[in-house]
């Protein structure tokens, strides 16, 4: 894969420049000015120090990385010329700015810019040089912390990590904690710096105990007899359920709002995870069957809606549910049955299709009577149990948590049986399968009938818990965010979709400050995630072994072991 | 009576004629090989048995009922499994989950009884588990049954491909080179355990070889094919006389020639 070539200072001014040229587009994509108001901790730090001198540490620990593996005294020569290089092509960009006007074509390239890059004191070519010497010094912080003990150095990550999503989420975490914390922790804008010495400490301390007992805990409890190590797994399963039911009160309804996002994302992945985690097939049409299942429960509980209101009786939410599933399953094997012959790329596409043709029918003016058009429909039932109705998100946070608790349980039993075995044979080789008497439509037709379905379930309390909906909200991009839910977090493993919809759907959602620049960080995160980590998150073992072939390799090696085998005939 | 009667069978790729009228019959209980100059159509004609191509003509019976033309899930449950020229193992998965999915056509659990999982579902797991142990003492890989199937060595992966082929209880197993690259000792292993599939287990054995000492020693009968066609067939003893034989391996004029008349035409390809 990498080449034997030594790595030369050439190379670490290389990396530096692309370091440099990453911190011009977060600049010129207005990200630097936007985060500059910002403050992490108050009158000390913003966020666009933490991005710049971030990005700038990044690139000298990689380089000193590298560089360490030739040759010792490489190293810190090479990661301060990098971490220089960047803060340097940075500085060059202010530079520009203030020789030439960039805003013609770089709306964000202005003076405030610049004077940010640059403060205004030591404005021009000093400038430059002290910020490309503090670049150098970045460097040099990078290569003294390659001394520092991993566990310790995961430690202060972990505390500046910390501080950084506190400073981040002020907005957030203020309502929920209780006064007196808030004014030790926060000012008007930013961490204290008492609070935030306080947080880096506290979380310091947490990463270290973290990364000391996950390696003890875990072989523990393997080498419990089975009978406490299902008690302990019991016991766990306990306390989190208590945790899920005690949050919304700790969240309160912004919080518990977006949980709920987090949750429609859950059963949607938990399904989709069946049909492409187990069974291997793409399906790039998934919000079509999310979409069946809201519309389903909008048409049939609305009072709106007068033609349809003539031909169908108006139902409660209680009544209409099984029908806003069975609709979705219904749609997924009338789908699948001349789809699921075709494979791979021909699936994805044909399914792609069939999403669009979904969403375009609800919009249509034709159907306009029947669905609503454009305008979507209103005053869509809600879950009531006697003289109860659940309205408010805090309230809707318990079905969507009952709901995802069978969407786990339905996906983990179907997993380790017969039909697990048979869709993981599938995926691995179609035509062996075959040969092992597996019905190759029939177990695919299953496991696209049960990701519909549970589509259709997360759709229907979709609708409900919103009250009105429109067709804008089915969109291929529904599709495309529920398979990156699976690929972030694992795919083909339950607590991956978990991770996954809670990294990719929650935290955007707590992070509003980057909400002008979502895709944009959505995009670094799954290119960052595909070459780093393509497993995922909460990666499932065989994804591991399939993944990362040299390493598996060695662990049980034969000494007659021939790698290949010999093509005869 | 027969087991398995191909009859005229037909198939075509494009210009190519791979298989051209082949009758093959097959005994029950008996190992019977089919060997060939490479391109022969050996292969093709297990493709053709096993449902993955559809011969233009011809007729195929199995136990006595046409079995041509039907998909290969439906030929797999009718009780034919196979093994694969090049190793087609689900790598990444344990040894043990290997032979669980070749159990697949025994087991009865569908989605409801997957989800519930009453006693009878958590029963047949169990059951099927300890089959499939049975089955991996049988070839010698109980001991390596939490595996990933991909870390075994080269024989043991041709071993596991046999197990797996076991675990549906076949009446007929089509073994497709199934001591290719492997050495001397692999190889002998390999021979008993074929003898074994036939003296104690009682099943049906068509094998495509390429090492001749192998076939030589346990087939009962042997088919030789030539271009899509059968030139001769006969015990061990017959074959390596038959003139028709020593000419598709060794080019015409090697028959009549003095040197080779007693020597088997021994393994042509490495």
């Amino acid at each position: 894969m990498k080449s034997d070539r030594p790595f030369t200072l050439v190379d670490a001014a290389k990396l530096g420049l692309y370091g440099g040229i990453s911190a011009i587009l977060i600049s010129l994509v207005g990200m630097t000015a936007a985060f500059a108001k910002t403050a992490i901790i108050a009158d000390l730090l913003t966020m666009a120090q933490v991005l710049i001198y971030g990005l700038a540490f990044m690139v000298g620990f990689v380089v000193v990385g590298r560089a360490a593996r030739g040759s010792r005294g490489l190293a810190l020569p090479a990661g301060a010329l990098a971490s220089a290089v960047t803060m340097l092509s940075l500085s060059l960009l202010a530079l520009l700015i203030g020789a030439v006007n960039l805003r013609t074509i770089f709306t964000n390239a202005t003076a405030e810019l610049a004077n940010l890059i640059l403060p205004g004191e030591t404005s021009g070519l000093a400038g430059a040089l002290l910020l490309t010497g503090a670049g150098a010094a970045v460097g040099l912080v990078a290569w003294l912390l390659t001394f520092v003990p991993t566990r310790i150095r995961n430690g202060l990550f972990g505390g500046i990590a910390a501080v950084v999503l506190f400073g981040l989420m002020q907005d957030v975490l203020v309502p929920i904690l209780p006064k007196s914390v808030d004014d030790f922790l926060f000012e008007s804008k930013g961490l204290t710096w008492v609070g935030a010495v306080v947080v880096f400490v506290l979380f310091f301390i947490l990463s270290y105990l973290y990364a000391m007992r996950s390696q003890v805990r875990i072989s523990r409890l393997d080498k419990l007899p089975p009978q406490q190590r299902q008690i302990a797994r019991f016991a766990f399963t306990l306390v989190a359920l208590i945790i899920l039911t005690l949050l919304p009160r700790i969240l309160g309804p912004f919080l518990s709002e977006v949980a709920n996002q987090v949750g429609f994302y859950i059963i949607m992945a938990l399904g989709l995870n069946v049909v492409v985690g187990f069974a291997g097939m793409l399906d790039l049409g998934y919000v079509a069957f999310y979409a069946i299942g809201a519309y389903t429960m909008a048409v049939l509980t609305t009072p709106e809606l007068p033609i349809m209101r003539e031909i169908l009786p108006q139902l409660t939410f209680w009544e209409a549910l099984p029908f806003a599933v069975g609709a979705a399953l219904l749609a997924g094997i009338l789908l699948g049955i001349p789809v699921l012959k075709t494979r791979g790329d021909y699936l994805a596409i044909i399914t792609l299709g069939f999403g669009e043709i979904i969403r375009l029918l609800v919009l249509s003016d034709a159907l306009k009577p029947f669905l609503g058009g454009a305008q979507g429909i209103t005053g869509v039932g809600r879950p009531k149990i006697d003289d109860f109705t659940a309205t408010n998100p805090q309230q809707f946070y318990y079905l969507i948590l009952v709901a995802i608790v069978v969407a786990w349980f339905i996906t983990s039993r179907l997993k380790s049986s017969r039909l697990g075995r048979s869709w993981m044979a599938i995926r691995e080789d179609e035509d062996v399968a075959a040969a092992m008497s597996i019905n190759l439509v029939g177990y695919k037709l299953l496991a696209f009938a049960t990701g519909a379905t549970l589509a259709g379930l997360s759709g229907a309390l979709f609708a409900s818990k919103l009250g009105s909906m429109v067709p804008a909200s089915f969109n291929v991009l529904v599709s495309i965010n529920v398979l990156a839910v699976l690929i972030v977090g694992g795919m083909g493993s339950l607590p991956g979709a978990v991770v996954g919809a809670i990294v990719l759907i929650g935290l955007p959602e707590l992070l509003r400050e980057f909400n002008e620049f979502r895709w944009w960080v959505y995009g670094a995160v799954l290119v960052f995630m595909m070459l780093n980590k393509p497993e995922g998150l909460w990666p499932e073992a065989t994804r591991v072994r399939e993944l990362h072939e040299a390493e598996a390799e060695h662990t049980h090696v034969d000494d007659d072991a021939s790698p290949t085998a010999p093509a005869t005939a | 009576m027969t087991l398995l009667i191909a009859r005229n069978i037909k198939k075509r790729f494009g210009g190519l004629q791979a298989l051209t009228t082949l009758d093959v019959t097959v005994e029950p209980k008996s190992i019977h090989s089919v060997i060939g100059p490479n391109g022969a159509g050996k292969t093709t004609f297990f493709n053709c048995l096993t449902g993955f191509y559809k011969p233009e003509e011809g007729e195929i019976l199995f136990e006595g009922r046409a079995i041509q033309g039907m998909p290969p899930d439906r030929v797999a449950s009718r009780g034919i499994s196979r093994t694969y020229q090049n190793i087609r193992l689900f790598s990444n998965v344990t040894v043990l989950e290997n032979v669980l999915v070749g159990m697949h056509r025994h087991l009865h659990t569908g989605w409801f009884g997957a989800v519930i999982r009453p006693p009878t579902v958590r029963r047949e797991e169990v059951a099927a588990n300890d089959e499939a142990m049975r089955i991996l003492k049988f070839v010698d890989l109980d001991k390596k049954a939490d595996f990933v199937a991909k870390n075994l060595p080269y024989g043991e992966q041709r071993r596991l491909e046999i197990a797996r082929a076991l675990a549906s209880k076949p009446t007929l197993i089509l073994l497709d080179e199934p001591t290719a690259g492997m050495n001397p000792k692999e190889t002998e292993d390999t021979t008993d355990l074929i003898r074994r599939l036939r003296d104690d287990l009682g099943i049906t054995v068509l094998l495509i070889e390429h090492d001749m000492k192998v076939v030589m020693n346990i087939s009962d009968l042997i088919t030789v094919l030539d271009f899509g066609k059968k030139i001769a067939e006969g015990d061990s003893l017959a074959i390596r006389s038959d003139t028709h034989v020593i000419e598709a391996y060794l080019g015409r004029g090697a028959a009549t020639g003095d040197s080779y008349g007693a020597k088997t035409p021994a393994k042509t390809e490495a």
